[in-house]
């Protein structure tokens, strides 16, 4: 295995305030890495370090092979950053932004290719303040893919959007990790990371609090949920083995010639772990 | 170089697609002359031995450097500040240096084709004869152009929001180009307003252009008049090596 990313006892201050305290993490090449955690958790600061554009206060960052604040132009050319707000000439069009772009580095992707995969095809010479917030963020994205990046960094690149734009961004995402890109995308959504990342990691006041696949991270919260009714009643159990328990519920049901009405079995949502984790400060957001 | 020739044609399709900046930046000026231009250009301002025209045509040269190089690559450096772009800018393998290198350069391309212009228009218009030290008046369009957009850097560190960038840099610039005799001449001015227009560069600065392009004299014959410029200069520079940031304020 190929690693684009490893980061050994990563810290970083802000005066007194330490943001980043100490964390641990590697990424392979071609996986999507989810960073999942509430505002001020110290994603950002994370990515920002590793895009190289905040120096870190110690700790061991290699990003492709090199140490993001001391790396030069060729290596900046092999990553590409959606930041955390969209930032765009107003007054350009997407085919002339993606141009502009292409013109910083050394093998771009075609520009009509590029406009395709953030599909935003039928909008491609429209000025990008006339695009809905959803269409600025595909171009946010597609000027991160201009250059061909190895890695790219995705800081919540789907926050404000409503369900449909969101699963086109998501849509996108998974077409780039198909390409081979490696990803490395912040968020604070839940089902975000389990439907895109191959591995997640979940930052809380500046700590990895826990991190995994997203099926080891629900896996590992133990008990299933079962919920059924019966004469009426609701009724829920907790078990560690629902295979069995299934079993015993639905033949015994079968032998009384019952029916087990609104039967749902269901393992704990990343979202619930995630609340466990990350406690009332994620609640509250 | 091909990455400067690449980002300078970049800033030449935004300077001319951003139609309300360039209508303030580069056509005020010219518009200005040929409306003030047409009221007393055939007036002798008897305080400075010259026709309106002549007078204005010098003015407009000062307030058409401060207009560009001043408050239009302020306003620009602090709206692309804020809307992340100057940020972005940063993450793409495009050098610093070779970005505003080429921002500075398109703005000294506006302002050169602006003096050009307003000296065409004063020619066919107003009977101004073109200036007879050529070479000399270019010396001085481009000391203005790189002191006013030094201290166009400079006040762009100053101004924390893109939606008051507009308001606050016009609030310093236009009173400036007024004061300092680029429409009248500061000569019959009250004590207080000369003290003020004294220590202002652009006074300075247009009494060098009004000597060099209508009156014939050479560039070093103010010089220090041009040591005032160079020095508002140098301050703007200072301001802007302590206050110039890639990322936004408001953030």
């Amino acid at each position: 295995m190929t690693v684009a990313i490893s980061v050994r006892d990563l810290r970083k201050s802000y005066g007194d305030f330490e943001a980043v305290k100490g964390i641990d993490f590697e990424i392979e090449a071609g996986q999507v890495f989810g960073l999942l955690g509430p505002n001020g958790a110290g994603k950002t600061t994370t990515v920002e370090i590793l895009e190289g554009y905040r120096d870190r206060t110690s700790g061991d960052v290699s990003v492709l092979g090199e140490d993001p604040q001391r790396a030069g132009r060729a290596w900046r050319s092999r990553i590409g950053v959606v930041l955390q707000s969209s930032s765009l000439y107003p007054n350009l069009t997407p085919r002339e932004s993606l141009r502009v772009f292409a013109g910083y580095y050394e093998n771009p992707r075609p520009v009509d290719e590029v406009i395709e995969i953030i599909g935003l095809t039928e909008k491609a010479d429209a000025r990008a303040r006339t695009l809905s917030g959803g269409q600025k963020r595909r171009l946010d994205l597609g000027l991160a893919l201009i250059g061909n990046p190895d890695m790219i960094f995705l800081d919540e690149p789907t926050t404000g959007f409503d369900p449909g734009a969101r699963r086109a961004a998501w849509e996108t995402i998974r077409n780039l990790r198909t390409l081979g890109t490696t990803i490395l995308l912040t968020t604070h959504y839940l089902d975000e990371a389990e439907q895109l990342a191959d591995q997640v990691a979940v930052l809380r006041g500046g700590v990895i609090v826990r991190a995994g696949s997203p099926a080891e991270l629900t896996g590992g919260a133990s008990e299933t949920e079962i919920r059924y009714r019966q004469a009426g009643e609701e009724i829920l159990e907790r078990t560690t083995d629902p295979t069995r328990r299934l079993h015993e519920l639905t033949s015994a049901a079968l032998e009384r010639g019952e029916v087990l009405d609104g039967i749902e079995v269901r393992r704990p949502t990343l979202e619930e772990v995630y609340l466990e984790l990350t406690g009332s400060e994620a609640g509250a957001e | 170089m091909r990455l400067f020739i690449h980002q300078l044609r970049t800033e030449q399709l935004l300077f001319w697609r951003n139609r309300e900046a360039a209508f303030f930046t580069f056509f005020l000026p010219v518009i200005f002359f040929l409306i003030f231009g047409s009221v007393y250009g055939n007036t002798l301002i008897s305080s400075e031995h010259i026709k309106g025209s002549y007078f204005l045509e010098a003015g407009m040269i000062g307030y058409g450097v401060a207009s560009t190089c001043f408050a239009g690559l302020g306003i620009t450096l602090v709206v692309r500040r804020e809307l992340g772009i100057l940020k972005r800018v940063r993450t793409t393998p495009l050098a610093p240096i070779t970005y505003l290198s080429a921002v500075l350069g398109s703005i000294f391309i506006v302002f050169l084709l602006e003096a050009a212009l307003i000296i065409l228009i004063g020619r066919i218009l107003f009977g101004v004869p073109f200036p007879s030290q050529a070479l000399s008046v270019l010396v001085v369009l481009l000391i203005g152009a790189v002191c006013f957009a030094a201290m166009g850097l400079g006040i762009s560190g100053f101004v924390r929001s893109a939606e008051g960038s507009s308001a606050a840099i016009n609030a310093v610039y236009l009173p400036m180009a007024i004061i300092s005799g680029t429409f009248f001449t500061p000569k019959g001015y009250p004590t207080f307003l000369k003290v003020i227009a004294d220590a202002l560069p652009l006074t300075h600065y247009t009494k060098v252009t009004r000597d060099v392009m209508v009156h014939g004299e050479h560039i070093w014959t103010d010089w220090k008049q041009l040591l005032v410029v160079l020095a508002w200069g140098i301050a703007g520079m200072l301001a802007a090596l302590k206050l110039f940031r890639w990322q936004p304020r408001e953030a």
